[in-house]
């Protein structure tokens, strides 16, 4: 439940401007939990006593419900439904946002700490003065990435996720009402610092980048397959750091390929700089 | 977990077509999860159990299916079953495939009344 105003929306995410109010989040959820209430009394219990007995790994049945109702008006609907069906087509819809105002929008993924505010403090104080560069900072909790932002100067807008753990395309719609990018502009989106959720949430973007670091060990491709499949460029990072890690980027290489071939790479440190300039490249070379 | 966002996504839809219907609830509701899709149909149903209390689906049977993946290889175009990502091809032992089934997320139907 929100604390401010006991509004019970505590899945909504907090979307601001640095340096704004913390009381203006934006209440979204559409459906209300509470009007469908059954009106007949159930005198049994929804309860699993040993939820996993029954199961045979391809097939299991899960017997919710074992009394009787007599109900008269039983209804089959064949849906075949993607249940990711509305981030789907919120996500379409910012993608034509993003194509009518020709934005290039970079959706950014990677475990906590691998460097992403970083690269783009350093990507602002680079390309900022030759291509508007719009940002959008994805974390549970805090201002702090978008402050980071704002002090390297470009525009930003925080959302904070909550308990979510990766950004959705709904999200992303109210950010960018928001943010106003600007026609002809990049538009990077730091996701929230985790490998699995955010790979099931199309946001819209042009490209997925995903960033790893030389001290994250070089086995993250084959834990976190999805992410790899589903991005168009994976960054290594804090290759400075290479002469103290056990990271063998050619074997990373190679078991990140094996999942997504279509995969390119890019290796850098933000912090020296080596390497960056392939990433200015590749930035300005999908900037339309 | 994201396995709670796809339970609440279940949970909406469900609500969404029990509503349209003027029905009342679900009674049964059928699910197809591939093993590429990125969720873990354990967790899902962990996610789940707790989601729908209060729900349209709070006294539905629950049946979710695993759909096996399947692997093109790009060398060779040979189809095959894969339940991980590195598979090669196990006519050449080539290494890169397209996936070509096992990502869906699918409500196959409902049973609502
Ligand atoms: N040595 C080294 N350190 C780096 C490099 N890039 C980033 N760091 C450091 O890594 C730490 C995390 O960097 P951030 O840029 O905050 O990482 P992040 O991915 O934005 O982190 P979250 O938003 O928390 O997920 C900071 O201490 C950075 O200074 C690099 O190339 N080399
Ligand atoms: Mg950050
Ligand atoms: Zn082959």
């Amino acid at each position: 439940m929100c604390d401010t105003c006991g509004c019970g929306e505590s899945e909504a995410p907090l979307i601001r401007k640095p340096g704004e109010d913390k009381h203006n989040h934006v209440h979204t959820h559409t459906h209300n939990h509470g009007d469908q209430k059954h009106s007949h009394p159930h005198s049994h219990y929804h309860h699993h006593d040993n939820p996993h007995d029954q199961h045979d790994h391809n097939d299991h049945a899960h017997e919710h419900h074992k009394a009787d109702h007599n109900h008269t008006h039983r209804k089959e609907i064949l849906l075949e439904q993607d249940i990711l069906h509305k981030n789907n087509l919120l996500a379409e819809r910012n993608r034509g946002f993003f194509d009518a105002k020709n934005i290039f929008a970079i959706n950014l993924v990677s475990s906590p700490g691998s460097g992403k505010t970083t690269l783009l403090e350093k990507t602002i104080k680079k390309l900022g003065k030759e291509i508007p560069l719009f940002i959008i900072e994805g974390d549970q909790q805090t201002m702090n990435d978008a402050n980071r932002i704002n002090k390297a100067g470009a525009p930003v807008v925080q959302v904070n996720t909550g308990s979510g753990c990766h950004l959705d395309a709904n999200m992303i719609y109210l950010a960018i009402k928001k943010l106003e990018p600007a026609d002809n502009s990049v538009l990077f989106i730091e996701n929230v610092g985790n490998l699995i959720c955010p790979s099931m949430f199309d946001l819209g973007e042009s490209k997925r980048v995903v960033i790893i670091s030389v001290t994250e060990g070089e086995d993250k491709p084959i834990k976190y397959p999805t992410m790899f499949e589903t991005s168009d460029l994976c960054i290594i990072n804090k290759t400075d750091l290479l002469q103290y890690v056990d990271f063998n980027i050619a074997r990373t290489r190679e078991h990140a390929l094996m999942i997504n071939h279509h995969l390119e790479f890019l290796e850098i440190s933000a912090k020296t700089g080596e390497g960056m300039d392939t990433w200015y490249d590749w930035v300005k070379s999908n900037n339309p | 977990m994201h396995e709670l966002s796809i339970a609440i996504n279940i949970i909406e839809i469900a609500e969404e077509e029990v509503h349209k219907a003027n029905a009342k609830e679900v009674n049964e509701i059928e699910i197809e999860i591939g093993v590429l899709s990125g969720v873990i149909v354990e967790a899902l149903e962990f996610a789940l159990e707790t989601a729908i209390k209060n729900t349209v689906l709070e006294q539905s049977i629950v049946r979710i299916t695993k759909i096996s993946a399947k692997a093109r290889c790009t060398n060779c175009g040979m189809e095959f079953e894969i339940d991980d990502y590195f598979s090669p091809c196990p006519k050449c032992k080539h290494l890169f495939s397209d996936i070509i089934d096992g990502k869906q997320l699918i409500i196959k139907k409902m049973i609502i009344s």
